[in-house]
């Protein structure tokens, strides 16, 4: 058996865990605040968005045991107002947005690039930063009283309410900075520091997608911030812009608000299906299908999402030629979300399929995405939406897209780049229990909600009528289940971080250029300038059972010719 | 760009993540464009509130430009374009490592910036002083304190108004237009036979002393809020320009350009010119209403 | 006037800076004067093509896109282009249902 620099870096690794990766360069707690290493960043948002994730799901916990029965259950129906407005708010703005891009794009966009870090590190930590300081003023808004006017804000009840609408807002607006700063970050680290080979269509789609996403992020939320300056200008000032008694207009509001926030949803899908692209494809030991066309969905989608922002407002007084144009255009967005699908399945057909955590995240995504993705259809079309909007169905449809979407799809990509990240792997038994717990627990909480909501139930309500009470306790038990699951995840993985097998350098068998280095990586990512081949050419590794992991055939293939300079 | 460490052979001003000076130079400018196309969505929004009350009840645009001094404001955007002139020469200067010429280009860009400001303020005060303020505090009056309280109920229909005056001539901008015909008003509410009292003495040969009436549209308020709104942040861009070209005059003294660096002067310069092109059209769309 | 800095930048001539100037200004004079003339619907247009062509002078010119990479360019241009979406389309809407909410809206 060849010993080649790879292989032995492979087996480095296994010491690599406890010293001399970035985790261990440089302690306390100044040099991770400070610093300007993406690997530390992602970790730190990585920590953050997971803490955020938990606050959302203790008020997603709360509001689903309020609803165990009608009327009162444990809090009174203006706290119960707050707890959908914060679960909502919290989850959307400090957890689902950042996300992917900010907790896993931030620690794979470069090693996948065979860099050394972003193209502007210290913008990078600026925008840590600035989640940060949004963090805090929701939470300021939370301890003095919080905010009943869910996470949409719209007027005139956001103008008038007496809670602490500014302090949210104003944390909305800085948390909205953050996003933008990382989506500028990855347009440029993406179109200036690709290595020698990597044309556009070689790099992986992971990338593809955080660049349709940062488009977006640049694009949209800006609109999102001068939105919520209006509002704050409204409540502090009068300027009157959305008050009727003034001369203004409340339904200006909602195409302001929802300009940003359509696009929005698709920040969080597009990261989300850029890790399904790369996990479908090693764990199918498959290239992937039709390369192209996913490339070219994922800028579709970006472009698209501009389009169709009124089909939230089918009803709230818009005119009938805006509604059946959005209506149209929200058809079309629809289609290159399914040549996605069509790929991956493409993809997954006589290939050779391994079950392992990661794997079991993208089959729970194809169908949890396909039924969600299917249910917009519904709420798209005119004549259904009338009936259907601002019911359960609603709330049904975009947790499927959103939590059966993007945080399955962030859950398997957490679990595919752990190893990496830390450089331990986690329990496999324990994992797969925990995928289940949550594909079930799952189901069981909003598919009952579709049900409920096509037959009248309505959103954001305190109160209901008797013949929903068995759907809301089905419901609520699948919320507890789907919190074991999470508990148990938090278990297994924080576990793994003491006492998990070191990880070699490349466990999973991928052909992206982050499992060119050690599992946890160095400081400086790369011991070796790299070049890159084709992203998904499975063929070019074998499985080297001395360090239970994946190594090159040819391991000069993807280094840099001798000699070259740039 | 500072560095953490610089292998062998690595220009000590390239950052350690970056080949070349060239790709540093590349990668911070296409991040200065994407943050300026950020900055045109973020006023973005205003100029949709802008078009929407525009395009569905011009009389209040047309009736509430008047107030606005059309001399005051193209000498904003003379001093604004001069302000360009001169930082973009700062820019060749700090291309050319002609430092002392930077130093006081920074400076006279900063002169035309603290003028423009003080041109705002000094509008922002005469509005003020006549209760010219933006929807919920819209109370005009005259000089003195003889207004009637606007800020009850704006839409009732008792939308006739009377301004007493107290000596001080009602001063009316007398564009090329006269006040606007009550056919043109798309609201059924009936208009004031008086409206407050002009300020702005508009073009030469102004009916001053003349006392003209003015019907005053309903929700006429809503001009000023979006006009305060939109000078607001435009106002506050100023301020941050100012003071990023305080942090490049810092920098010249303490030699940073010295070498022939001038990435940061040309970033401050892209920003500082996205100020100005907003202006322009901020000063078209507010105060050159026909 | 081709003249560059040490690492390949392009410097531009004070030459060309003082005529863009000069360019500006008349552009400012000209705006205004066309406010003196009536030409009802078309003068906001005519204002709004005179300060594009200003912005298009400080664009190439001053913010060097003249010798930048295109792409640049692309950038500022696509955001002008999602403004005018989202002006275009809010206009439309607001437009249609001001016969709803104002009993005297002159029928379209």
């Amino acid at each position: 058996m060849e010993t080649d620099t790879l292989t032995v870096a492979g087996a480095v690794g296994v010491d690599r865990v406890d010293r001399g990766s970035y985790l261990t360069a440089g302690g306390g707690v100044r040099s991770w605040l400070f610093t300007l290493d993406h690997k530390r960043i992602g970790v730190m948002y990585l920590a953050a968005i997971l803490t955020s994730f938990f606050l959302g799901g203790i008020f997603a916990l709360l509001i689903r045991t309020e609803l165990l029965t009608p009327g009162q259950t444990i809090m009174t129906a203006d706290t119960y107002n707050k707890m959908f407005t914060l679960h909502g708010a919290v989850m959307i703005f400090l957890f689902i947005i950042p996300g992917i891009p900010a907790a896993l794009g931030n620690f794979v966009l470069p090693l996948m690039l065979g860099a050394k870090d972003v193209a502007l590190p210290r913008l990078n930590l600026t925008s840590f930063w600035f989640w940060m300081v949004g963090a805090i003023f929701a939470l300021v808004s939370i301890i003095v009283g919080a905010v009943d006017t869910g996470w949409t804000f719209y007027t005139p009840y956001s103008t008038t309410t007496g809670t602490a609408v500014i302090s949210m807002t104003l944390g909305v607006f800085i948390l909205g900075f953050s996003s933008i700063f990382t989506g500028l970050n990855f347009i440029v680290t993406i179109h200036k520091m690709r290595p020698e080979g990597m044309t556009w269509f070689k790099m992986p789609l992971f990338l593809w997608g955080l660049y349709a996403t940062a488009i977006i992020q640049v694009l949209a939320t800006p609109v999102l911030g001068i939105t919520l300056l209006l509002l704050v200008a409204e409540r502090t000032l009068g300027v009157g812009i959305f008050d009727p008694s003034l001369g203004g207009d409340p339904v200006l509001y909602q195409h302001f608000f929802w300009f940003y926030s359509h696009p929005a949803v698709y920040i969080m899908i597009l990261p989300a299906m850029g890790i399904i692209s790369e996990l479908v494809s090693v764990f199918s030991g498959k290239h992937i299908f039709g390369y192209r066309f996913i490339a070219y969905s994922s800028i579709a989608i970006a472009l698209l999402s501009f389009l169709v922002w009124g089909h939230h407002m089918f009803t709230s007084g818009q005119s009938g030629i805006t509604n059946m144009i959005f209506s149209a255009l929200t058809f079309s967005v629809a289609i290159p979300s399914a040549v996605k699908v069509f790929n991956w399945l493409a993809t997954m057909y006589k290939g050779s399929i391994r079950l392992a955590a990661p794997m079991l995240y993208v089959l729970s995504f194809l169908f949890l995405f396909a039924i969600g993705g299917l249910t917009g259809l519904f709420l798209g079309a005119l004549a259904t939406d009338v009936h259907l909007h601002d019911t359960y169905f609603v709330v049904a449809h975009f947790h499927y897209v959103m939590f059966g979407g993007t945080v399955i799809a962030f859950l398997g990509g957490l679990h595919y780049w752990w190893p990496k990240m830390f450089g331990r792997m986690y329990s496999e038994r324990w994992a797969q229990l925990s995928a289940l717990l949550i594909f079930v627990g799952f189901n069981l909480t909003f598919f009952t909600q579709f049900v409920m909501g096509s037959h009248g139930m309505p959103r954001r309500y305190y109160n209901y009528l008797e013949q929903f009470t068995r759907l809301h306790q089905a419901s609520t038990i699948g919320s507890y289940v789907l919190g074991l699951g999470f508990f148990i995840m938090a278990g297994y993985l924080i576990h793994s971080l003491f006492r998990g097998r070191p990880a070699p350098a490349n466990p999973w068998g991928s052909a992206t250029l982050e499992w060119e280095t050690t599992s946890p990586p160095p400081s400086h990512n790369f011991d070796r300038e790299l070049s890159a081949g084709d992203p998904y050419d499975l063929d070019s590794l074998r499985y080297d059972p001395n360090i239970g992991g994946w190594v090159r055939k040819n391991p000069q293939s993807i280094l840099l010719a001798q000699g070259g300079t740039t | 760009m500072s560095d953490q460490h610089h292998p062998s052979g690595h220009d000590p001003a390239v950052a350690h993540h970056f080949e070349s000076a060239d790709q540093q130079y590349q990668s911070a400018k296409l991040g200065m464009w994407v943050f300026l196309a950020t900055e045109i969505l973020l006023f973005g929004g205003l100029f949709v509130a802008y078009s929407v009350y525009r395009s569905n009840h011009p009389e209040i645009f047309i009736f509430g430009h008047r107030f606005l001094d059309k001399n005051l404001g193209a000498l904003n955007t003379v001093v604004l374009i001069w302000s360009s002139f001169t930082i973009a020469w700062a820019v060749r200067a700090a291309q050319l490592k002609q430092i002392r010429l930077l130093k006081w280009l920074l400076v006279a860009t900063m002169v035309f910036a603290f003028v423009f400001l003080g041109v705002k303020v000094g509008e922002y005060s005469s509005k003020w002083k006549h209760g010219l303020l933006w929807a919920s505090r819209y109370a005009p009056h005259a000089e003195e304190h003889v207004g009637v309280d606007h800020n009850a109920a704006a839409t009732s229909n008792e939308a006739s108004r009377e301004v007493g005056s107290s000596g001080k001539p009602a001063v009316v901008a007398a564009s090329a237009g006269s006040a606007p015909e009550s056919g043109s008003s798309r609201s059924t509410i009936p208009l004031a036979p008086e409206g407050p009292a002009g300020l702005a003495v508009e073009g030469e040969g102004s009916a001053v002393g003349h006392e003209t009436s003015l019907l005053e549209p309903a929700n006429a308020r809503i001009f000023f809020s979006i006009y305060f709104l939109m000078t607001g942040l435009h106002g506050i861009h100023v301020l941050g320009g100012i003071g990023a070209m305080l942090w490049l005059l810092l920098c010249a003294f303490r030699g940073d350009f010295d070498g022939g660096h001038f990435t940061r002067v040309d970033m401050v310069a892209l920003y500082w010119h996205v100020v100005d092109v907003i202006w322009i059209y901020l000063f078209l769309l507010l105060y050159l209403i026909h | 006037m081709a003249e560059q800095t040490e690492h390949g930048a392009h410097v531009a001539s004070l030459r060309l800076l003082v005529v863009v100037l000069i360019a500006l200004m008349f552009g400012t004079w000209l705006t205004v004067s066309a406010t003196y003339v009536d030409l009802g619907a078309l003068n906001i247009w005519i204002g709004l093509a005179i300060a594009t062509g200003k912005a298009t002078l400080v664009g190439l010119y001053y913010m060097h896109l003249r010798w930048d990479k295109p792409f640049n360019a692309f950038v500022f241009v696509s955001a002008f282009a999602f403004l005018a979406l989202f002006i275009g389309i809010t206009l439309m809407d607001t437009a249609h249902y001001q016969q709803v909410i104002i009993p005297a809206w002159p029928a379209k």
